[in-house]
C-alpha cells in the first residue's frame, strides 16, 4: 500500500506540473463564465442553465483528462523508459499500476474541486445566494468523479495491451456505449433474432453503465438524488474499477517491456 | 568456495518479429554463467550481442523464453530481492519534471528510509557523482552525461549488495569515466558485487576481476581478462637508444625507429641474447615490455568471426 501511495503522489505531482492541465481547467472556468452570459438571456431558468453548463464543463474536461492522460499513464513510462529504473525497486507491477490509477484519480478530484468552486462562485454571483438544494450539485460532481475513475481504469486496461491511439478509441467507444446501457436493456427490436436480443441484454450488463451516473438534469432542476443511487454507484465503481485494474495488472505483469 | 550472487542457467530470449509476430529472432541463446560474491564482473559484447537483454531479464523488465536466473538465491521474479539490488539502465531517462534531488528522494522512498536518512543519502549521492550544485535543477535541463550520473546515484542510493550497471561509461567524458571507475572500485572495497556491461574494453580490462564475452547472443568466453585472452606472453618488445648507426648489429638492423628510440620485438628465448647483443653494440636499454594480446584484440577477432559466419549464413540462405 505504501508503494502505491508513493507512485500515486508522484503521478499527481507530474500532473500538477503539466501546463496542459491548467489550460484545460482554465477552459472549464471560461465555459462557466460563458454560462453566466447564457443564463442572463434565459428567462427564469438562469440557475438551471448555469448548473447544466457548469456540470457539463466539469464532465467534459474531466473526461478529456481521464482518457488522454489515463492512456498515457503506462505507455509514456514504457516509451520513455522511465519505468526501467522504477521496476528495479522493490515494487510490483500491480502496485505501480494501482499507484498510477490512484494518482490520476487524485488529480481529477483536485481539478474537479477547483472547477466546482468556480461553478459555485458563478452561481453566487448570478443568484446572490446559495440554497440548501444547491448541495445536490455536489452529488452530481461526486458521480462525475466516479465516472471518471471508471474511464481512467478502462483507459489503463486498454493501454496495457494496445497502442495509445487504439486505447483512446476503445475507451471512447466503451464510454459512448455505456451511456446507452439502460436503453439496450429495455430496447425491443422485433426484427432482431432472439439470440441477438439475448446477447445484447447480457452485453448491457457487461458494459460499464455510465447512464446511472448522469444526474445533471435532475440536479439542475432542483430535484433530489436518491440515497440508494449514491450507494449503488459507489459500490458499482469500486467493483468495476477493481475488476478492470485486476485485469490490467494481470496483462501488465506478463508484458515484455521494450 | 565463493558464493554465486547472480546465477544464470540456459537463459534464452526470443523476440517475435514480422507483421503477425509469427517469426522469432533469438536475442539470447542458452546463456549460463555466474557472478561471484564481491567481484567486479564485466559483461562485454558489441551492440546487439545480448548484453542489455540479459540485464533486462535479470531486472524483470522482460521475461525469458527459456532458462532461469537467480540473484542472491532468489528468482528474478521476486521483487522483494530488489531491496538489495541497484540498477542503472542503458541511456537512462528519468521523470524530467523532477529535480535530481526529488528523483533520488522518490526512489529512496521505496526502500523505507526515514525522511532524515533520505535527505542525507540523497546529498551524499549527489556529491559522490559530482552533482551537488545541480540537485535543484529539473532533469529536463540535464545533459546526457549528467543523466548518467543521476542514474548511477539512484542505483547505489540504498546501499545495495549487488549493483548491475548497463553501459555505465556511456555518454561520459574521460573524467566522468574515471570517476565512474573509481565508484565501481569503491563499491568492490565495500564488499559489493558489481556486474556491468560495456564495450569500452580498456576500462573492463583494468578493473574487472572477471569478464564474460557475449557475441550473437552466445557466451564466447568467461574468466579473468588474462584467462580470456591467454595469459602466455607472445614475446617481448625491447626499447633502446643508440647514438651511432642503426645497423651496428644484425638485431639492431631489424628494430623500428620511433623518434630518438628504437623498438625491437623478440621471442622469449631470444630475449637475453638480444639484450647482450644490443649492449655490446653500444645501445642503452630503456625498457622491456611483455607482449600479450589485449582484450580488445580478442574481442575484435570474435566479432569478426561472428560477422563472417552471419554473412555466410545469409549467402547460403539465398
Amino acid at each position: 500500500m505504501r508503494n502505491v501511495g508513493i507512485v500515486a503522489w508522484n503521478t499527481f505531482r507530474e500532473a500538477v506540473r503539466d501546463r496542459v492541465l491548467y489550460n484545460l481547467v482554465f477552459f472549464a472556468l471560461l465555459m462557466m463564465a460563458a454560462a453566466l452570459l447564457v443564463g442572463q438571456i434565459s428567462i427564469d431558468i438562469e440557475k438551471t442553465v448555469i448548473i447544466s453548463l457548469g456540470l457539463t464543463a466539469v464532465s467534459v474536461i474531466g473526461l478529456l483528462i481521464a482518457v488522454f492522460i489515463g492512456v498515457g499513464l503506462v505507455s509514456k513510462e514504457i516509451d520513455k523508459r522511465t519505468l526501467y529504473a522504477l521496476l528495479a525497486k522493490p515494487i510490483s507491477r500491480a502496485q505501480f499500476l494501482t499507484g498510477k490509477f490512484g494518482g490520476l484519480v487524485l488529480t481529477l478530484a483536485v481539478n474537479t474541486a477547483a472547477m466546482v468552486a468556480g461553478l459555485f462562485l458563478v452561481l453566487l454571483y448570478a443568484m446572490h445566494t446559495l440554497e440548501r438544494s444547491d448541495a445536490g450539485v455536489l452529488i452530481a460532481v461526486y458521480f462525475i468523479l466516479l465516472k471518471l475513475a471508471l474511464v481512467v481504469a478502462l483507459a489503463m486496461l486498454f493501454s496495457c495491451f494496445t497502442t495509445p491511439l487504439l486505447a483512446i478509441l476503445f475507451t471512447g467507444g466503451l464510454y459512448i456505449s455505456g451511456l446507452f446501457v439502460e436503453d439496450m436493456r429495455t430496447m425491443h427490436m422485433p426484427q432482431m433474432s432472439e439470440a441477438a436480443q439475448t446477447f445484447l441484454h447480457w452485453l448491457s450488463y457487461l458494459l460499464p453503465n455510465f447512464q446511472n451516473f448522469d444526474v445533471m438534469g435532475a440536479v439542475a432542476h432542483g430535484r433530489g438524488v436518491p440515497e440508494a443511487l449514491v450507494l449503488h454507484n459507489t459500490l458499482y465503481t469500486i467493483l468495476y474499477c477493481g475488476v478492470l485494474l485486476f485485469a490490467a495488472a494481470v496483462i501488465f505483469s506478463r508484458k515484455n517491456l521494450k | 568456495m565463493s558464493v554465486p550472487i547472480i546465477e544464470i542457467e540456459n537463459l534464452t530470449k526470443d523476440y517475435p518479429t514480422g507483421f503477425l509476430h509469427t517469426k522469432k529472432k533469438r536475442s539470447l541463446d542458452g546463456l549460463t554463467m555466474r557472478v561471484e560474491e564481491g567481484e567486479i564482473f564485466g559483461f562485454l559484447g558489441p551492440n546487439g550481442a545480448g548484453k542489455s537483454t540479459t540485464i533486462k531479464l535479470l531486472m524483470g523488465i522482460i521475461f525469458p523464453t527459456a532458462g532461469r536466473a537467480q540473484i542472491l538465491g532468489k528468482p528474478v521474479s521476486d521483487v522483494s530481492m530488489h531491496r538489495e539490488i541497484g540498477y542503472l539502465p542503458e541511456q537512462p531517462y528519468f521523470y524530467d519534471y523532477l529535480t535530481a534531488t526529488e528523483l533520488l528522494d522518490y526512489f529512496a522512498r521505496f526502500h523505507e528510509l526515514t525522511a532524515r536518512d533520505r535527505r542525507e543519502r540523497v546529498q551524499t549521492m549527489l556529491r559522490k557523482v559530482g552533482l551537488e550544485t545541480a540537485g535543484k535543477i529539473q532533469l529536463r535541463k540535464y545533459s546526457k552525461g549528467m543523466l548518467q550520473r543521476v542514474g548511477l546515484a539512484q542505483a547505489i542510493l540504498h546501499d545495495p549488495k549487488v549493483v548491475v550497471l548497463d553501459e555505465p561509461m556511456s555518454g561520459l567524458d574521460p573524467i566522468g569515466r574515471i570517476e565512474v571507475r573509481d565508484i565501481i572500485l569503491e563499491l568492490k572495497k565495500q564488499g559489493k558485487t558489481v556486474m556491468f556491461s560495456t564495450h569500452i574494453l580498456p576500462d573492463a580490462e583494468s578493473i574487472c576481476d572477471r569478464v564474460g564475452v557475449i557475441v550473437g547472443g552466445k557466451l564466447q568466453g568467461i574468466g579473468t581478462p588474462d584467462d580470456i585472452v591467454g595469459a602466455k606472453a607472445q614475446g617481448y618488445e625491447v626499447l633502446f637508444e643508440h647514438q651511432g648507426a642503426g645497423n651496428a648489429s644484425p638485431r639492431m638492423a631489424k628494430a623500428t625507429r620511433t623518434g630518438a628510440r628504437y623498438r625491437l620485438q623478440v621471442s622469449e628465448e631470444d630475449l637475453y641474447p638480444a639484450l647482450d647483443e644490443l649492449r655490446q653494440a653500444g645501445a642503452r636499454i630503456v625498457g622491456v615490455t611483455q607482449m600479450k594480446p589485449t582484450l580488445e584484440e580478442f574481442f575484435m577477432n570474435l566479432v569478426s568471426a561472428d560477422r563472417a559466419q552471419a554473412a555466410a549464413v545469409e549467402v547460403s540462405g539465398k
